[in-house]
């Protein structure tokens, strides 16, 4: 076609379509996502997909996470710490309004941080707001909270999506009717189908570049690849079946984004079960798991091997995978001095991700290898939190913790590990009184040596965060250091 | 998919006589093979049905794989073969289930027609036929776990009324002939009759209607493991098979199909012998209803 | 006929009050808590007791089985436990695709085997009956969800008509919405088709070899005169009984359908909340299903009953 023949045909188009004139951009997008949150309350609920939906979007935090990571100022445009660490001052930023068009000020900072660590809350991270004695409003626009101890994690603490700032004037709504402080507002919840929202135009910041966006759940892999590929949707994050990611990768309609997330997935171990309390048991199932073949087979490459419960792009990691390389005469010959030298049978219990159940099939197939039985049972997840987690009736389970920075978690002993070390306890609970970086990485190093060496749990890899999303998309994130799908950067470009 | 939602096909043996041989013929054939792979699994398939070999997956047939590889190279004959094993032992046993329960209550109740045992039997069997099958067999395995076992149990529930119905009413129509009379004068108890006169003639009706149950329980175990509560890995089964091919049809459409054809082809083919066997066995056979 | 009627009103009571208790011991015995798996691996165990004493679920169990079935017969299903919602504005949303889905379905099937059925049995033994039957018989044996799956091949990924699941909602136009559920529609509609053409093949060889067909023949006219005026419509009745189970089953079958196709109807809904452990909502609207197929049989049974004072005697 000539130029001026497609000019032609391309403004037919236009006027046939009755859209806005060419040359502006588009301002909508339809981001697609495996789950639906189960509500909207992000301080009321563990569901990641309520973060996705609301974090950075709709509420704020007094601090919130960067793509990277970082902790940077988020409602809170500044703050002080006291001499002790104990007194955190934080500055409210200026004419922050939540949709409801009522004042965000210091008393809704007090009224969230109380809520959220009452006695009848029913925060699913209470322990965040675990070292806060109290809340005190000074001015509208200065709060200062008050810590029983030193904890190094706080501010850390206080971007998770759990923290973000609610008003009491709007919270009984907050399932159905969230109102928070974000770019965006909510505007339409189809149950089983779409969240919708728009740009907010009081908002204090810098105005995002879409005036609205959609939010699509498609759980089904299949039907999430055809939505994809029929341009029914502008980008799918977390995109489930990483087999069908290089046919997406060959056609230039779209982009593939491969970042990190914060999720170490392992092969969880019940340390307190024989024979697995037999650190050269442990050991030896260790040696016994290939992770390329893992990585490979069940997330087709993508993810990164790990040798102990640390992102990798977190730059305290210490990359330990040599301590635990593919050895299956080593793992024989471990399995011999522990005194079964014939193997024996235990449990693998696998929950509904396919990391996990084509994870679950792999690990299983290396360890008969090794001489290693497993009864391989595949739960839902309220079956796997009851048996698994809470009753701890296991032996072996596949998952992938994402929390970020959850390697406290092995100073718990009645954790689903089971987990006792005295050391390592001892040293949690001088890292969480330490706030000099220095001294916390030298610690936390300390921490994912002391887990691989006591083999607790078989590190498997690093999930990788794969999206897909339309060639001219940008400013999505690639990484997921929260689960959060924030859109407020997010712009087409021709 | 339902568990119990087909009695057999009302076939005037009449229309159905020219077919016979051949439907017979062919479902037969069909069905012998299926269960000669089944057989044969247990002593040689042509690789490890666990054999994995991650670099040589999602192979389409060749010399080497006949069927191809799935997601973990695994050779798909191999586990065809092994996962014919899976559904025929869950299907059988389904329908033992159905038949051991509900033929000795379908007895009960014909012999006391109209009597509160009839009518408790009775009511309970439409209960069970009330109940959304599918919906039943996952929250028995919600409670108690997914495995075979329990997929046995979920399906063969739903065989118990229709034995129990097919029971009761060919024997029913038995109770009036002239020869169970003579029995009740002779003094024969009811459990007596049932059990040398009833039975042995509702036996034809038993293996037609058990034909069709396996066939259908075949169905019902694909179904089951499709949604991931049947057989546990690394047990091979169709239906899981097929759960695992679903986001691999676009590269690899051979691990989605083969699965299914295998499916067909052995529903159908005891199907037809369901209903070669109607005809040959009793050509009376109209309508097994109560 | 009165007296039928009571009898059978009597049973249909007891039914279901024995359903209910069946659903509700079944569903409450399940293992997982709604509360804990609302709340993830960091909860702390009172924050799980918090929120199990807001949702309710710290009264004893028999005490909430009382509430649920007091509830459902004012017309009172409860409320979510996940959602938050009343169960009966979740089933009214979810009833918006599963009902359509299912007449759609069903019409399809009728449309495919009436013609079928009525050509086979006009044929009865020549090859074209032969070539129904066969057809008949591999569609039964054929499972919908691969089949569905083989359909999303073809239609959604290599021809790229159809999207391969979802539902845009009847806002977007009635003509999205029934392009969403066409391709389920056929997943679901073929192995009932098989089904409906056996009986309406059978049921009208029955009947062409009644008394008043060859009346009919007698009186003049031609065989087809015959089959169309007098056969078909006598060969309905036992049809549109299994037209009437296929709808009650429908609803609660499609629901690995729904799953294949990820459509927001009833069957998803169960899925989902057994995951979930949202029990009350698995609770009401198994009651549902288990009600709407009771009453279909009931009143199948009544409209019997009042076609032939004979089966009255029957139980």
């Amino acid at each position: 076609m000539t130029k001026p023949l497609r000019l032609l045909a391309a403004s037919a188009l236009v006027l046939a379509a009755g859209l806005a004139p060419a040359w502006a951009q588009r301002t909508d997008v339809t981001v697609a996502m495996q789950l639906e949150p189960p509500h909207l309350d992000p301080t009321g609920g563990a569901a990641g997909a309520i973060d996705s939906v609301l974090y950075s979007n709709v509420f704020e935090g007094l601090t919130r996470f960067t793509e990277s990571g970082e902790i940077v100022p988020g409602l809170a445009e500044s703050w002080e710490i006291s001499e002790d660490g104990l007194t955190y001052t934080f500055r409210l930023r200026e004419d922050v309004t939540f949709h409801d068009g009522t004042a965000m000020d210091a008393s809704d900072v007090k009224f969230t941080l109380d809520r959220a660590r009452a006695e009848d809350s029913t925060n699913a991270q209470k322990q965040l707001f675990a070292s806060i004695e109290s809340v005190e409003v000074v001015d509208p626009r200065t709060v200062q909270v008050k810590l029983a101890q030193q904890d190094g994690m706080f501010l850390f603490n206080m971007a998770w999506g759990d923290a973000v700032i609610v008003a009491p004037e709007s919270i009984g709504e907050i399932k159905s009717q969230p109102i928070g402080t974000g770019p965006f507002r909510f505007v339409e919840w189809v149950q089983g189908d779409r969240i919708e929202i728009a740009r907010y135009e009081d908002y204090w910041g810098e105005a995002p570049a879409l005036a609205e966006a959609t939010f699509k759940f498609i759980s089904d892999p299949t039907a999430a690849f055809s939505a994809m590929m029929a341009e029914d949707i502008d980008a799918f994050m977390a995109f489930p079946a990483p087999e069908n990611l290089p046919q997406f990768e060959a056609d230039p309609r779209f982009q593939v984004l491969i970042g990190s997330t914060e999720g170490e997935t392992i092969l969880s171990t019940n340390n307190a079960q024989p024979p697995l309390d037999d650190r050269r048991v442990r050991k030896a199932i260790a040696h016994a798991i290939d992770r390329q073949a893992i990585i490979d087979g069940a997330m087709f490459g993508y993810g990164t091997p790990i040798g102990t419960h640390f992102a990798p792009h977190n730059p305290a990691y210490v990359d330990l995978t040599e301590m635990s390389a593919h050895d299956p005469e080593r793992a024989r010959q471990l399995l011999a001095d522990a005194g079964y030298a014939d193997g024996f049978t235990t449990t693998l219990k696998l929950p509904p991700p396919s990391y996990a159940r084509r994870g679950g099939e792999i690990v299983a197939a290396q360890l008969r290898a090794v001489g290693i039985e497993t009864e391989i049972t595949n739960l839902e997840w309220a079956q796997w939190l009851e048996e698994v987690f809470t009753n701890k009736n296991y032996g072996l389970t596949i998952v992938s913790h994402t929390e970020p920075m959850d390697i406290g978690i092995y100073a718990r002993p009645d954790y689903y590990f089971q987990y006792d070390n005295p050391e390592f306890q001892a040293l949690m609970e001088e890292l969480n009184r330490t706030t000099d970086p220095d001294t916390r990485t030298e610690m936390l190093q300390q921490a994912q040596r002391i887990i691989a060496e006591d083999y607790v749990n078989g590190y498997l890899f690093q999930l990788a965060m794969t999206s897909v999303a339309k060639s001219g998309l940008r400013g999505l994130w690639a990484n997921a250091p929260t689960q959060a799908v924030d859109l407020t950067g997010v712009y087409w470009e021709d | 998919m339902s568990l119990a939602e087909r009695e057999p096909a009302p076939t005037p043996a009449a229309a159905r006589r020219q077919a016979l041989p051949r439907s017979l013929w062919i479902g037969a054939a069909l069905s012998v093979v299926f269960v000669a792979a089944a057989a044969l699994s247990f002593i040689w398939t042509p690789y490890p049905v666990d054999g994995m070999d991650i670099p040589a997956r999602l192979q389409p047939p060749s010399w080497a794989h006949p069927l191809g590889t799935d997601h973990f190279g695994r050779d798909i004959l191999s586990m065809i073969m092994v996962g014919a094993r899976t559904s025929i032992a869950v299907a059988l046993l389904a329908v033992g289930i159905g038949m051991v329960v509900g033929v000795p209550l379908g007895l009960a109740a014909a012999a006391r027609k109209g009597g509160f045992l009839d009518e408790i039997i009775m009511r309970a069997n439409d209960l069970i036929f009330a109940f959304p099958a599918i919906v039943i067999a996952i929250l028995i395995t919600a409670v108690f776990g997914a495995s075979a076992v329990n997929a046995i149990i979920a399906i063969g529930i739903f065989n118990i009324p229709v034995f129990a119905r097919l029971t009761r009413g060919g024997a029913l129509s038995l109770w009036q002939r002239e020869f169970i009379l003579a029995a009740r004068v002779a003094g024969k108890s009811a459990t007596r009759i049932s059990a040398e006169h009833i039975l042995p003639n509702v036996a034809n009706l038993l293996i037609v209607q058990g034909t069709i149950q396996f066939s259908l329980g075949i169905l019902a175990e694909a179904g089951l493991s499709y949604v991931g509560l049947g057989a546990q890995p690394p047990t091979p089964s169709w239906g899981r098979m097929l759960a695992d091919a679903q986001t691999m049809v676009s590269l690899a459409p051979h691990v989605a199909l083969i699965p299914g054809l295998a499916i067909v082809l052995t529903v159908l083919g005891l199907n037809l012998m369901g209903d070669g066997l109607r005809d040959l066995l009793d050509p009376k056979v109209r309508k097994a209803r109560t | 006929m009165l007296r039928y009627t009571l009898k059978r009103m009597a049973s249909l009571a007891v039914s279901l009050a024995v359903a209910s208790l069946v659903i509700f011991l079944v569903v409450e015995v399940a293992p997982g808590d709604p509360a804990a798996f609302m709340l993830g691996i960091n909860a702390q165990p009172e924050t799980v007791a918090a929120l199990r004493a807001e949702l309710g679920l710290d009264v004893p169990k028999w005490q909430r089985y009382l509430d649920w079935v007091g509830g459902m017969l004012t017309g009172d299903f409860g409320t979510s436990y996940t959602y938050r919602t009343p169960v009966a504005d979740m089933i009214a949303d979810r009833l918006q695709v599963s009902l359509p889905l299912a007449l759609y379905a069903l019409a399809l099937s009728t449309l495919l085997a009436f013609p079928a059925g009525i050509y086979a049995a006009a044929r009865r033994g020549k090859a074209g009956d032969l070539a129904v039957m066969g057809a008949t018989q591999l569609g039964v044996a054929v499972p919908n969800f691969w089949f569905a799956m083989m359909l999303v091949l073809l239609f959604s990924i290599n021809l790229g008509w159809f999207s391969a699941g979802g539902f845009p909602g009847w806002e977007e136009g009635l003509w999205a919405g029934m392009k969403a559920l066409t391709l389920p529609a056929i997943a679901l509609a073929l192995p009932q088709a098989a089904i409906l053409a056996r009986v309406m093949r059978s049921s009208l060889i029955d009947i062409l070899g009644e008394d008043f067909m060859r009346t009919a023949r007698a009186k003049g006219l031609t065989r087809r005169q015959a089959l169309w005026r007098h056969g078909v419509r006598n060969a309905l009745i036992p049809v549109l009984t299994i037209i009437g189970l296929q709808f009650a089953f429908l609803l609660a079958g499609a629901i690995i359908i729904e799953q294949v196709f990820y459509l927001p109807g009833l069957g998803r809904l169960i899925f989902q909340s057994i995951s979930a452990r949202d029990l009350i909502v698995v609770e009401s609207v198994v009651m549902l299903l288990v009600f709407a197929v009771i009453v279909v049989n009931f009143l199948v049974d009544l409209a019997y009953a009042a076609v032939d004072p004979r089966l009255r005697s029957r139980t």
